[in-house]
């Protein structure tokens, strides 16, 4: 590690042994006004300056700001960090921050025995016992302190001392000790101070009374770990062997956004993002907002379908249209996905997936919509559908998806969910100019046929605008993609008219004929199905052969490639393999499965892809569902297929 | 079938139609060069839809005679062109030649004797003499009767869904604001379904023209009542009559902040075509209603404002800076306190000084004027343009916030954008 990264004041450290783990995994947790979130995020940019990998998962409550002190209103951020490579954000909690009695007894079960509990005494008063429905004091218990190393620190007191004559009010004093506890675990772990430092001086600039009374928390906090002899020991946590390059910290969201702008620069198009409100998709309007001097647009429409309506108009004008949303605007938008169907315009629809139905979890993550994604529509309205599988594999499948999306004249589905959206892990900065330009080409005034020619695409040269018999036909299709011809409004001579009615085979007009509609719905599939030419083969994680396939599609990949180290470790033979194209399916998967004795589909849902396989496999796929609206820990994994080959 | 890929074997037994509605360039047969494997085989470019269109000359394909030499869209939004001075029926000094050019070579499919005839005659005939081109235009709907209008106007055009026409029409005018944009929309389509993209559009006040026919029933699905129909209208749907209050959509529209507000009707083509022709030059979204007769399921809806014998005394046209005086002169409106009361001009008591001179920027008056609707029997209905207010207008303002952007900011850069935040360098990276 870079000698820059200690911190400077820590120059007389207390005589303490120092132990050395390859991986830990944190959980601040406390009301959700006790900036939780922040904490988090700032530990996270010191563990990522710290050259560890690592993944995050902040949990919190919908509500905004839940009644002070209540089970229901905990927020929690988890972070696993480590220097061997880190997929998931940890199974159990090594040290768990319980600023107050309902974080201690909402997030308790987490905590791994022996592992070590911090928790704000001052807080454990009788109020704050009774909110958390504790009918005596959970650290007077013997027990707790028998399985767990508990650290008792009296917060409150500690930093309504450390700042009594910085001026500020009581409640912006109470609302600071978040950054006693961020010091304090930033001590124990031996994380460098100044990323927080920085990031504080920056939050704070205009306000230079909070600057400093944070600032004096986060270093009171830190020399507090040394001072008292409340810790028997600190850890190290030593650099992650990690590809080299230039990395930063990523939320599955940023990358979400940072994919969008890059495809409109691949493009050579201007991005316009309709969207609306909703948890967890918010962020991707917050972030697109950003980005004007790339030339996106984003429009905060008056609800689902007017942000997804739009986005269609936006296409139609030639534009590469976004829009994106969650679950229940998902149900909402349907119809109109079905009339970029029938239009064939290119659309992105990003669906950051959230626990349903109806409002359901709008805060915890699920993998419930794939069916919706893929079927969710009135008519034969088939639409391709990827999925993100990481925090930094949503950058790529944001660019996939628009590539797509023009390629093939088709709206294009992106599933995410709240997990990928809202944790983060070191990313590896792309270099811009790997991923391929893909330059649109609009339709020419060339492309217009007279009577009794061939409508081609690549038409003869010599057309010219002012061809007075000459008609532009909007649904000839592309030999190879079946893709028709996008033609910009502004261009002389390809005037035309699209609609939701049935469209004429090449003229695009209004059609009820019997066995054209059989013709374009079937042009409409076939098109979508040719999606796979852009696929890369399916890759096998792990062995090519073996007695368990573990069959993954979206944010579940950390834990089952995690799971399927753990069990090749023991000498299973698993392997997995992760979908992002996920319709239409992958056509090389039969070869994969006949060479498994066992296939598992774990999914964060009551079995959804696993239908899609069942359809075009036949075989006795083997579900594993969680429904929690949390994401799969390794070790349920794990057990599951330890289970599955210890009864054979 | 045991082919996926074969078409159901009944299509060559489809009766030979004659196809005189298809475009020339897609004449059956011919070679279809670009279908599929598997889709080729046996597939004929598909006649016209069944239909009544036997019973109706087939129009000529359209020609695209008459356009001026240019480039395609200019990428600045020119000033519109001032207009030339109107005349004749419906005004307008476009040619024949010239008003076909903008129509499709489409059947067009509405009943025989449906309001909406006039008020794609109108449009057509309007549109050459504003100067523009049709690769510049665009026509977008939602669902509906009127709905189909863009089939039948030959420029660009987007039938989509219902209700959902003023979100299109949104997004395409904000990412294209130097073309012109015109929204077609009903009664049910704008009101009922769509009334929420409805108030938007006008708050908003996207830089484009809405036609709002309002035939006071539901054409489309066969007869039931709409959010306009009378109190009390026996349909399909409603046997012993709505109870249903019915709304007044200009009322909604200056409810909702609306900049441009006018009312017309089909049967006066000459004042539709007027008020069309200042909803173009008016920069914002310019709601024009217009009163049309649904011959079928709403037959004399507008009757008593239509009819010769009627008219006279049931109308009322505004003009800017005149006296709201009508019946020939016979009656006007005078300000009594909070609302315009009729009255007698024939005799000594008013003369036309004592009317109020109408002011169509002024929103209460406006107000006032779209109100009369309450007591129909003893109001005259109000037509012409109501309201007008200059701001800016949403498109203009999206392209003017992204160019003060990159002006501070300087233009994209993707490296930099990648990189932005804390980073960190492992190895010689």
């Amino acid at each position: 590690m870079p000698d820059t990264s200690a911190p400077s004041f820590d120059d007389v450290p207390r005589d303490l042994p120092v132990e050395t783990l390859p991986a830990a995994t944190i959980l601040f947790a406390g009301d959700s006004g006790d900036g939780i979130q922040v904490t988090g995020a700032q530990f996270t940019i010191a563990t990522a300056m710290a050259h560890n990998d690592l993944a995050t998962l902040p949990d919190f409550p919908a509500e905004i700001r839940a009644p002070v002190g209540t089970t229901y209103g905990v927020s929690g951020f988890q972070l696993h960090f480590g220097s061997v490579d880190i997929r998931t954000p940890g199974d159990e909690v090594d040290l768990l921050v319980a600023m107050n009695p309902a974080a201690l007894k909402v997030n308790l079960h987490r905590v791994r025995r022996g592992g070590a509990i911090l928790v704000n005494t001052d807080a454990f008063d009788a109020r704050g016992l009774e909110l958390a429905r504790y009918d005596t004091n959970p650290l007077d218990d013997p027990a707790l302190k028998s399985a767990y190393q508990v650290i008792e620190v009296p917060l409150t007191t500690l930093v309504r001392e450390a700042l009594k004559d910085s001026g500020l009010s009581h409640k912006d004093i109470d609302r600071s000790k978040n950054m006693f506890a961020l010091g304090i675990a930033l001590w124990l772990y031996q994380r460098p101070l100044e990323a927080a430092v920085t990031w504080t001086e920056k939050r704070f600039a205009k306000k230079p009374e909070v600057l400093a009374a944070n600032l004096t928390l986060l270093h009171k906090g830190y020399h507090y770990g040394e001072t008292v002899e409340a810790f028997a020991v600190r850890y190290e946590v030593a650099p992650a062997a990690m590809p080299g390059g230039t990395y930063r910290a990523i939320r599955g969201i940023e990358a979400l956004a940072l994919g969008l702008v890059t495809a409109g620069v691949k493009s050579g198009l201007p991005v316009f993002y309709g969207s609306y409100p909703i948890t967890p998709a918010s962020d991707l309007l917050h972030e697109l907002a950003k980005h004007k001097v790339f030339g996106v647009v984003t429009y905060q429409a008056e609800d689902e379908i007017a942000a997804i309506g739009s986005a269609i108009g936006a296409s139609f004008g030639g534009v590469l249209a976004v829009t994106g949303t969650s679950g229940p605007g998902m149900a909402l938008k349907t119809e109109a996905m079905g009339l970029a169907v029938m239009t064939e315009l290119p659309l992105v629809i990003v669906d950051v997936q959230r626990g349903g139905p109806s409002t359901g979890l709008p805060t915890k993550t699920e993998q419930s919509d794939l069916l919706q994604a893929v079927f969710g529509r009135n008519g034969e309205a088939p639409m391709p559908v990827l999925a993100a599988s990481t925090p930094s594999d949503c950058y790529e499948t944001a660019y996939e998806a628009c590539k797509i999306a023009v390629d093939y004249m088709t709206p294009v589905i992106v599933l995410a969910d709240g997990y990928l959206a809202n944790g983060s892990e070191p990313w590896r900065i792309p270099d811009p100019d790997a991923l391929p330009d893909f330059p649109v080409a609009f339709a020419t005034p060339k492309q217009a046929v007279r009577e009794g020619e061939v409508a081609v695409v690549d038409a003869p040269d010599e057309r010219t605008p002012e061809d007075n018999d000459a008609r532009f036909l909007p649904y000839v299709r592309d030999p190879q993609t079946l893709a028709r011809p996008w033609a910009r409004p502004g261009t002389r001579g390809l005037e035309h008219r699209i609609g939701g009615i049935e469209k004429q085979h090449e003229t695009g007009n209004v059609s009820y004929d019997p066995a054209n509609h059989q013709l374009m719905v079937r042009l409409r599939a076939e098109k979508v199905d040719r999606v796979r030419q852009t696929y890369a083969p399916t890759a096998v994680n792990g062995a090519d052969e073996g007695d368990v396939l573990l069959i993954g599609w979206g944010g579940t990949r950390g834990a089952i490639e995690a799971a399927v180290e753990r069990l090749a470790a023991k000498g299973r033979r698993v392997s997995s393999i992760h979908l992002r194209n996920v319709w239409p399916l992958p056509d090389d998967l039969a070869p994969i499965f006949d060479r498994f004795a066992h296939l598992v589909v774990p999914e964060l849902n009551n079995g959804q892809l696993i239908r899609l396989l069942r359809d075009a496999h036949l075989r006795p796929f083997i579900p594993l569902d969680k429904i929690q609206g949390l994401p799969f820990r390794t070790a349920e994994i794990e057990a599951f297929v330890d289970a599955l080959l210890d009864q054979e | 079938m045991s082919d996926p890929n074969e078409l159901s074997p009944s299509t060559p037994e489809q009766p030979e139609r004659p196809v005189p509605t298809l475009p020339p360039g897609a004449t059956a047969p011919r070679r279809v060069g670009t279908l599929p494997p598997g889709f080729a085989s046996g597939t004929k470019t598909p006649a016209s839809a069944p239909g009544p269109a036997d019973a109706r000359p087939h129009p000529k394909p359209a020609k695209l005679a008459g356009l001026p030499e240019g480039p395609g869209a200019p990428a600045v939004l020119p000033p519109r062109p001032a207009m030339p001075p109107a005349g004749g029926d419906g005004g307008g000094s476009a040619s024949a030649a010239d008003r076909k050019a903008w129509a499709t070579d489409q059947d067009v499919r509405w009943c025989p004797g449906c309001g909406d005839y006039a008020i794609l005659a109108a449009v057509q005939r309007l549109m050459p003499e504003l100067g523009i081109e049709r690769e510049n235009t665009v026509f977008v709907s939602g669902i509906g009767c009127s709905s189909r209008f863009p089939y039948y106007m030959n420029t660009y055009g987007f039938h989509s869904i219902h209700g959902r026409a003023p979100t299109l029409a949104t997004g395409l005018k904000t990412m294209r604001p130097e073309l012109d944009v015109w929204m077609i929309t009903g009664d049910g389509d704008a009101l009922s379904i769509g009334g929420n993209h409805f108030i938007h559009l006008l708050r908003r006040n996207v830089n484009l023209q809405v036609i709002l026919f309002n035939n006071q029933i539901y054409g489309l699905t066969k007869g039931q009542y709409s959010p306009t129909s009378e109190p009390g209208k026996v349909t399909k749907s409603t046997p012993y009559g709505s109870l249903d209050h019915p709304f007044n959509p200009l009322s909604v529209a200056l409810g909702a902040d609306a900049t441009f507000v006018a009312r017309a009707m089909d049967r006066d083509p000459k004042h539709l075509t007027d008020v069309l022709r200042r909803a173009y030059q008016h920069e914002g979204t310019s709601l024009v209603e217009v009163y049309q007769n649904c011959n079928i399921f709403n037959d004399h809806a507008f009757e008593v404002y239509t009819e010769k014998a009627t008219k006279p005394f049931s109308t009322v046209y505004v003009e800017h800076g005149k006296p709201l005086v009508y019946d020939q002169g016979r009656k006007g409106l005078r300000l009594d306190g909070l609302r315009l009361e009729p009255v007698d001009l024939t005799g000594s008591a008013f003369s036309a000084d004592d009317c109020m001179v109408y002011d169509e920027t002024n929103r209460e008056l406006a107000h006032l004027t779209i109100r009369l609707f309450d007591a129909p029997e003893h109001l005259p209905r109000p037509f012409g343009v109501f309201y007008v207010e200059q701001r800016p207008t949403y498109d203009a303002l999206v392209q003017q916030q992204l160019a003060e952007v990159q002006a501070l900011r300087g233009p994209g850069d993707l490296r930099a954008l990648l990189h932005a935040g804390e980073t960190w360098t492992i190895g010689n990276n």
